[in-house]
């Protein structure tokens, strides 16, 4: 049997996404990344946005998301992704603009370009990956490192006294008046990428439809900045991400 | 009207697709006449308050990166923000329009005029090989005319382009021939204008379009670096431009840009009145700088007097396209002061007498 013969309309359960390329992905092992770039690039086909869409990388792990999915990219500076988002909404109103940003880049470098962006409720929408740590440069200190964690930069464990604590950027996004769509997801079970699939497209018909902007912060696994196998990744994120990082819509208006 | 105002209303009448920029001294005029002339309710012209200088200038890289028209306007302070954002641009080749009003410096300095931002201009600012096209406007009237040159450089060479000017010139008020409208341009002429562009059109006959000066292998980066500089030995071959006056007699020049031209050539009226011989180079281009025409000036004269309102940031480029052909001082007032006519003479009467001495 051929590789056609088998592949037929029929027997096709799964497929990749139209909108991936075949470049070799750089994410290790067990990363969230890959999954949730599977998702941004299925939803923005499923909405016939392909030749609309306008995607902002940022610095960190996620800087060449622009070599997988192929759509339009703009490779922003650290924690300026908002900014280039805010400028290319408001040119081109009826394209669909995201940001694709981790938690070093988004709640560090450039917290107050996230914050203003939603606060003015641009029409935008931001998939946040926080994985807790710096997974590009090697595994250093977030701002969304959990008390007790270990990284490069606090190798005996994340101390309040001496690193101040995990901040929860989504909560703060759920108070401001311009955003219209914040959520908590994950994608370690296909049930857990269903719900963030549905999420993503959500956000995207929100920031499509002029309701403000979105916030879908995936909590997310970096086996690599962990020193964990994939599978005791999501274990630990399950036990340890999920009490600090609570599941679920915090605003939808 | 005032200096900035002038940038405000040809920034519209350019057919500008956007503004974003932040309130500074002596600058802010800009973004209030724009935010008072409403522009997006007539040619559809966005205008953004920026929740800082850094924000706004990557506003203008991420516009610039959809192949739109976009600025940005500061002062000496805003200016050393954007330097990332700059560099950002020059290396991902965006263009880009950026006002810098200069007051003095360093640090958070003072409000008052100052033309000490001119290493910053011209060495490109920010990190990297990179150069930006910086226009030096000496009147109102140059002030509303750069906004389209800048704009049109910036978009042939595909890189940022800065209006240097000053407290002076932003805050001064002068009679002003303003453009006429032109309209902004439609996607098909963004699309003709600038194919490389990111903004979705075409993408499928095409594949998809990233803006951005990342490259990890060093062999295509010093590739991309090398196109860079031949990009930008162009440009120092075609763009150079200056202003001459009382220069066909002369046996001394004041060289001067921006509002120093201004107190020099007044300086160079006394002089004339006493007899002397001296003429007015002015570089309306900082980068490129006009260096062919300061070394061959250099031949003709005995001594060459760089006015500036600044420590003599300038003056070194003048020494180096001069070659040693001639005697170059240097005069300068600093910390927002502007320099007085009679203190010109001066200095160029010590040019003078050095010229004969040597």
């Amino acid at each position: 049997m051929t590789k056609e013969e088998i592949i037929r309309p029929e027997n096709l359960v799964y497929e990749k996404p139209r909108l991936m390329n075949d470049n070799y992905m750089h994410y290790c092992p067990g990363c969230s990344h890959g999954v949730v770039h599977k998702l941004v690039a299925e939803v923005i086909d499923e909405m016939g946005m392909t030749e609309k869409t306008i995607g902002i990388s940022p610095v960190g792990c996620a800087v060449f998301a622009y070599k997988y999915i192929d759509i339009d990219w703009q490779e922003a500076a650290h924690g300026r992704a908002p900014a280039l988002a805010t400028a290319c909404k408001r040119l081109w109103p009826d394209r669909l603009v995201f940001t694709y940003q981790g938690d070093g880049d988004l709640a560090c470098i450039g917290t107050g370009e996230t914050i203003h962006a939603l606060n003015r409720g641009e029409h935008i929408t931001i998939i946040f990956i926080n994985n807790a740590i710096y997974g590009m440069t090697g595994g250093q200190m977030a701002p969304t490192t959990l008390v007790g964690q270990k990284t490069a930069t606090c190798p005996y464990g994340r101390d309040p006294e001496i690193h101040g604590w995990p901040l929860r950027m989504t909560e703060i996004a759920a108070q401001l008046e311009g955003t219209s769509y914040v959520t908590r997801q994950s994608v370690h079970t296909v049930a857990a990428i269903r719900k963030a699939k549905a999420a993503i497209r959500k956000a995207f018909e929100n920031s499509m439809n002029g309701k403000g902007s979105n916030l879908v912060e995936i909590v997310s696994t970096c086996s690599s900045g962990w020193k964990l196998s994939p599978e005791k990744a999501n274990q630990w994120m399950e036990e340890h991400m999920f009490d600090y990082y609570k599941m679920g819509d915090l605003k939808d208006v | 009207m005032k200096g900035n105002e002038a940038i405000a209303h040809a920034a519209i009448r350019c057919g500008c697709d956007g503004y974003f920029g932040y309130p500074i001294t002596p600058q802010s005029e800009v973004l209030e006449t724009l935010a008072a002339l409403k522009p997006w309710e007539t040619t559809g012209m966005v205008v953004v308050q920026a929740e800082s200088e850094v924000a706004s200038i990557n506003m203008l890289y991420g516009g610039g990166g959809t192949g739109k028209r976009v600025m940005t306007s500061s002062s000496s302070p805003g200016v050393a923000l954007m330097q990332e954002g700059i560099a950002y641009m020059a290396g991902a080749e965006v263009p880009g329009l950026i006002v810098n009003v200069q007051r003095g410096g360093p640090g958070l300095g003072t409000i008052q005029p100052s033309q000490s931002d001119y290493n910053q201009a011209t060495r490109g600012g920010g990190n990297g090989d990179y150069n930006v096209i910086v226009l030096a406007p000496n009147s109102v009237q140059e002030m509303a005319d750069f906004v389209d040159l800048g704009f049109e450089l910036a978009f042939k060479y595909r890189t940022p382009a800065m209006i240097l000017s000053d407290g002076v010139i932003g805050q001064m008020m002068e009679r002003v021939v303003l453009p006429p409208q032109k309209p902004r341009r439609t996607d098909e002429e963004i699309l003709k204008e600038c194919p490389w562009a990111s903004n979705g059109m075409g993408l499928k006959q095409r594949g998809s379009h990233c803006i951005t000066s990342l490259e990890l292998d060093p062999a295509i980066m010093e590739q991309r670096n090398l196109h860079l500089q031949k990009k930008y030995a162009e440009i120092k071959q075609k763009e150079v431009r200056y202003e001459t006056s009382f220069m066909d007699d002369a046996e001394y020049a004041i060289v001067a840009f921006g509002s120093a031209s201004r107190i020099a050539t007044k300086a160079v009226e006394m002089l004339r009145e006493k007899g002397e011989r001296v003429g007015l180079f002015r570089p309306i281009t900082l980068w490129p700088f006009p260096e062919k025409e300061i070394e061959e000036l250099a031949t003709r004269v005995k001594g060459l007097l760089v006015v500036e309102i600044n420590a003599g940031q300038m003056v070194y480029d003048v020494r180096l396209a001069a070659k040693g052909k001639a005697i170059v001082n240097h005069f300068g007032r600093l910390g927002g002061i502007v320099p007085d006519p009679d203190e010109i003479v001066d200095a160029l009467m010590k040019v003078k007498s050095e010229a004969e001495k040597a």
